[in-house]
């Protein structure tokens, strides 16, 4: 690790300064979207389908309506009148906002009741009837894409079928002839399983039209404020300077507030048409049934290899359970995300990925749960096969991975579907884990463990993932370039202010990007103030998910405080009687090459930008920064875990988990480490237990958390972080996007371990969550 | 999660409490942990429309031996039973098991009890143990044996205007072990499968009284009769408890679902009974 620069008083990048955020989170000072309780607050309740999938023959709510204390209930035909009833997705697509013809999934909106509380406003949905007429459910995508399935889509122009989309990359000409050159062909297929991002804080709005003035302030859960305000503008129609989008204090995002929901869009217009502040806050069951669902994915993949265990080529075959709208959070040129990723950390010439997506009827989303667009998918796939290629050619799948790895010198490295990797040093990174967790003994004490009848498994993931997008010439969302910016305000006494077009969810940009200042100005971080998530208060941007936070507004961030250096230097210079040239900057010191004695600091710079300038100088420190990546950062990690699985019933318990990250340059790394944990928590839950499926009525079961499980610390195994440091060579101070990494790296590693305890068997694959009914089957299967 | 509207009554003796049910009927419920009323109430699956809050009310909180039996208060928390040294067995080893450590401060032993969720662990240990459960009504206090007591999924023989006021568990007078085993998916879910076993041993080491019980595989808490009888008498051996085992896994009617097949469940029946048996005659032994 690379030893801070700056000294702890100034706390640059390196130093673990606590969070500057937590003080008031944990005395209770945060300022979360349902504190927000503004003078005659109106309440909204929606009215959800109990049914997949039915045709709506009428509503009824007149009764609703009779109740004391009801002021409206809004349904599809009304919205329908304002041109509201449906809404584009982030995918292009369309999505019912109040349904109007059919439901297409358990829990979609069907009415709204606005109140003057919530109580009565939940008591007025139970008087709300609706005529349904029920419709067969569709609940597997390939269920959808037989012959003569029911059309999901029936009121899209065009659509004949289920089929959301199709997408392919690379080459398969290329793919094809690998395939021919191979020894064997290892096969894999397996479903990574529906899960939710499930924040601890659920989705809500607030939203506060002046009739009068026509200032829509809307305060919502928002991880993209300034995204969402345009995207206001242009589904609302709303005039863009009268929209303010205010973020709060975030309980947790994940990918989850992202999406723009059907809730906010009425409480929008309910807020318009009564020209009253209306308030909607999801319950856990309309979180988990209705928003922002992640993963679903069959996948298929081979790799072709040779008898020495070269990786010569992979094909990928995947389909995609949409659910009832395609509203994937994603740049939009990629249908599938980054899963084109999914060749992984190994330098191999061909690749082919073939991905379509189906309709069917169940909750849309297809956010990136804590992954950068699909890379989570495609990680875990390709760490599955090649663990399941060196059983199969009978090396080890430590070898496996060393023989097949991208080496240090061939980066900047071009891979099979175009990625460009940045920086990395793969085999050190697993050696050192390897060194760690005693790798030579455990593959020991496995063998001396199985003549004893106990199962003792090995797993490894070697992940390598891409973020920070990104590039304006590849990377958009409904068209908006995924640029993003910091403004920085120096003050006369030399405190600052910094602005981000990016919005912390629990990520510690109040903490971290004050660092990125301190390191280049040298004003201490703590004097440093960060803004964010007020759209009236801070420069556009595309917001915090997608581990774009540091690639992109970090950058942004080093990038404004370089230029007020520039500035500062000068005014130094002309305090100092001395040229420009011959100004150093050094934690805060502004000192004369040759002559350190003769030195002013930030603080007098500071004063001197409002007081005494050079000749012709614009007073004032401060600038803004847009900031358009080169590249993805390529972060990637060595994780192992080791685990025992019990014969008898299938239960496996980690004992010991050994994670290897190299996010490049750590600007704090207690939060590094915190972000890690948490990721392999979220990890380890979606391997062990987390997901959601649905019975074939299409009833979501996971709608709450007694049944969609989030691991406590009970469950959780003990973490052992290490860490290697490669810079990115391309960000300006080598850092790469991290909150992602232990969530997309992880599953594969638990899943690997569990099934090398089996592997002897003859076991290659048990689909997550990895249930220990799945394993106990999949033992006497083979026994 | 917004309840729907209803009345409160806080009781400040049990007969208040009794009076209270009697003038609420039907609509009425005793509130006391609240642990699965409320979050019943919240999801709109249940509707009362009187609570009666019990948990003003004194001397219902003690958990203590006395005459041979553990007596259990109505308002014991299941914290508190972890706590308690009065405990044994069986008892004292499902305790921890319960919830989570937020529903163990609050939610109380008798309202598990009461609220007969095959899922819930208590009552299987009651089974195990040959427990009674004493009720309060208008006419007075009676004792009802779990077996009398348990009358189906989430409903018992309890008189609508009765009030469960405690439970009476008989403590063994010579040597005796007891094991609750349960997998669970995680800290705070219902049992997947858990088995309740008590043993007790005469001087000759053989077994003079078994218990054994299952949660969660049959459409309430199940006490495995055969296999009680077939232990009682016999010295305790890993072939017993294999056949007690295979009893215990015939008994065992479980379904499959999100949680996992049945046939892995009467799996995990089978490893668990001879595993619980196990530990119960170790530390019967030990005893």
């Amino acid at each position: 690790m690379v030893a801070p620069t700056t000294p702890a008083e100034i706390g640059g990048i390196g130093h673990s300064l606590q969070r500057k955020e937590d003080a008031r989170l944990i005395e209770g000072q945060g300022n979360f979207l349902d504190d927000i309780d503004l003078p005659n607050t109106l309440h909204m309740a929606i009215l959800r389908s109990p049914l997949a999938h039915a045709r709506i023959n009428g509503i009824d709510s007149e009764a609703a309506m009779a109740l004391d204390g009801v002021l409206a209930v809004v349904t599809g035909d009304l919205m329908d009148q304002h041109g509201l009833a449906w809404m584009p997705t982030l995918s292009g697509d369309t999505q019912a906002v109040l349904a109007t013809d059919k439901v297409r999934y358990q829990g979609q909106e069907v009415a709204a009741v606005i109140a003057t509380d919530p109580y009565i406003a939940t008591d007025a949905l139970e008087l709300i009837e609706v005529d349904y007429e029920e419709l067969p459910p569709i609940t597997t995508p390939q269920q959808s894409l037989e012959e003569g399935a029911a059309l999901i889509r029936d009121e899209k122009e065009g659509q004949t079928d289920n089929l959301a989309y199709t997408w392919e990359t690379g080459d398969q000409g290329a793919t094809e002839e690998a395939f021919a050159k191979a020894d064997r062909v290892v096969t894999l297929e397996t479903h990574y399983p529906r899960s939710h991002p499930a924040p601890l804080e659920t989705c809500g709005i607030v939203a506060d039209i002046n009739s009068v003035t026509g200032q829509a302030t809307i305060y919502m859960t928002s991880q993209a404020p300034h995204a969402h305000r345009t995207l206001f503008a242009m589904v609302a129609g709303l005039p863009e300077q009268n929209i303010r989008i205010v973020s709060p204090d975030i309980g947790g995002g994940f990918g989850n507030k992202v999406p723009i929901y059907p809730g906010y869009v009425v409480a929008t217009a309910a807020s318009l048409l009564i020209g009253q502040p209306v308030k909607w806050v999801e319950s856990r069951t309309e979180n988990l049934i209705s928003t922002g669902f992640a993963r679903d994915y069959y996948m298929k993949g081979e790799l072709a290899v040779t008898d020495e265990g070269r990786i010569l080529g992979l094909r990928v075959n995947m389909l995609s359970d949409q659910g009832a709208f395609y509203s994937d959070a994603q740049p939009t040129q990629f249908r599938a995300g980054l899963f084109h990723v999914v060749t992984g950390s190994y330098d191999f010439p061909a690749a082919h990925i073939d991905c379509k997506g189906a309709f069917t009827n169940k909750a849309p989303g297809g956010v990136a749960y804590r992954c950068s667009f699909r890379i989570t998918e495609a990680s875990y796939l390709i760490e599955r096969l090649v663990q399941n290629a060196a059983y199969e050619v009978g090396i080890d799948p430590a070898e496996m991975r060393l023989r097949n790895f991208i080496q240090p010198e061939q980066f900047p490295y071009e891979t099979a579907t175009g990625f460009v990797y940045d920086s990395g040093d793969y085999p050190t990174a697993l050696r050192t884990a390897m060194d760690e967790v005693g790798y030579e003994d455990l593959r020991r004490e496995q063998a001396e463990a199985r003549a004893e009848g106990r199962l003792i498994g090995i797993g490894i993931a070697h992940f390598t993932e891409a973020v920070g997008a990104g590039p304006s010439r590849t990377y958009d969302i409904a068209g908006l370039k995924m640029i993003d910016s910091a403004e920085l305000r120096v003050h006369p006494t030399g405190k600052a202010i910094l602005k981000l077009g990016v919005k912390t969810q629990g990520q510690g940009h109040e903490t971290t990007f004050a660092q990125i200042v301190a390191e280049v100005l040298g004003i201490p971080a703590n004097d440093i103030k960060v803004e964010h998530g007020d759209t009236n208060h801070t420069p556009y941007g595309l917001g915090t998910y997608a581990s774009r936070s540091t690639p992109v507004g970090g950058a942004a961030t080093a990038v404004v405080a370089r230029k007020l250096a520039d500035k500062s230097k000068k005014i130094a210079a002309h305090l100092l009687e001395a040229a420009d040239e011959d100004i150093e900057l050094a934690s805060g010191v502004f000192s004369v090459a040759g002559s350190p004695d003769r030195s002013v600091t930030i603080q007098d710079v500071a004063l001197a930008a409002y007081t005494n300038l050079p000749e012709g100088m614009e007073y004032g420190l401060e600038d803004v920064t847009y900031y358009d990546p080169p590249n993805l950062t390529y972060p990637y990690g060595s994780y192992i875990v080791v685990v025992e699985v019990d014969p008898d019933t299938g239960v496996w318990q980690v004992q010991r988990m050994v994670a290897l990250d190299d996010c490049g340059v750590r600007i704090n790394p207690m939060i590094v480490e915190g972000q890690i944990c948490g990721g392999l928590t979220e990890g380890f839950a979606m391997s062990a237990m987390q997901w959601i499926t649905f019975d074939e009525d299409g009833n979501c079961i996971g709608a709450n958390f007694m049944d969609y499980l989030v691991p406590t610390a009970w469950e959780t195994p003990r973490f052992e972080l290490l860490a290697t440091e490669v810079p990115s060579p391309h960000h300006p101070i080598g850092a790469k996007g991290v909150g992602e990494s232990a969530t997309v790296g992880s599953p594969a590693a638990f899943v690997n371990a569990v099934i090398d305890a089996v592997a002897h068997l003859g076991v290659r694959n048990i689909d997550m969550p990895v249930l220990p009914d799945r394993v106990w089957a999949a033992i006497e299967e083979a026994s | 999660m917004f309840p729907s509207r209803f009345d409160l009554v806080v009781a400040q003796t049990v007969a208040e409490a009794v009076e209270a049910k009697v003038d609420a009927g039907e609509g009425g419920r005793f509130l006391a942990g609240g642990q699965s009323l409320i979050p019943m109430m919240k999801m709109r699956v249940a509707f009362p429309e009187t609570l009666i809050d019990i948990n003003r009310i004194g001397g219902l909180d003690a958990i203590e031996r006395a005459n041979g039996h553990l007596r259990v208060g109505a308002l014991v928390r299941h914290a508190d039973v972890v706590a308690s040294d009065a405990t044994f067995g069986a008892v004292a080893s499902a305790a921890p098991w319960v919830a989570d450590p937020l529903v163990r401060n609050r939610g109380t032993m008798c309202g598990s009890v009461a609220h007969c969720d095959p899922e819930g662990d208590w009552n299987s240990v009651l089974f195990a143990t040959g427990a009674d459960v004493i009720a309060q009504g208008p006419g007075g206090e009676r004792s009802i044996s779990i077996a009398d007591f348990v009358d189906g999924a989430f409903t018992s023989t309890l008189g609508e205007e009765e009030l469960v006021v405690g439970l009476r568990i008989p403590v063994p007078s010579g040597r005796s072990g007891g094991a609750y085993l349960k997998l669970e998916r995680k800290i705070g879910d219902y049992a997947t499968v858990a088995v309740a076993s008590h043993l007790e041993l005469d001087d000759s080491g053989a077994i003079s009284a078994a218990g054994l019980a299952l949660t969660s595989v049959n459409p309430i808490n199940t006490k495995v009769g055969d296999a009680e009888a077939l232990m009682v008498g016999q010295q305790p051996s890993e072939e017993l408890f294999a056949e007690a085992a295979e009893l215990a896994a015939a008994a065992a009617e479980p379904r499959d679902d999100v949680r996992g097949t049945a046939a892995w469940k009467r799996q995990v029946v089978r490893t668990y009974t001879k595993r619980g048996l196990a530990a119960a005659a170790q530390q019967a032994e030990g005893s």
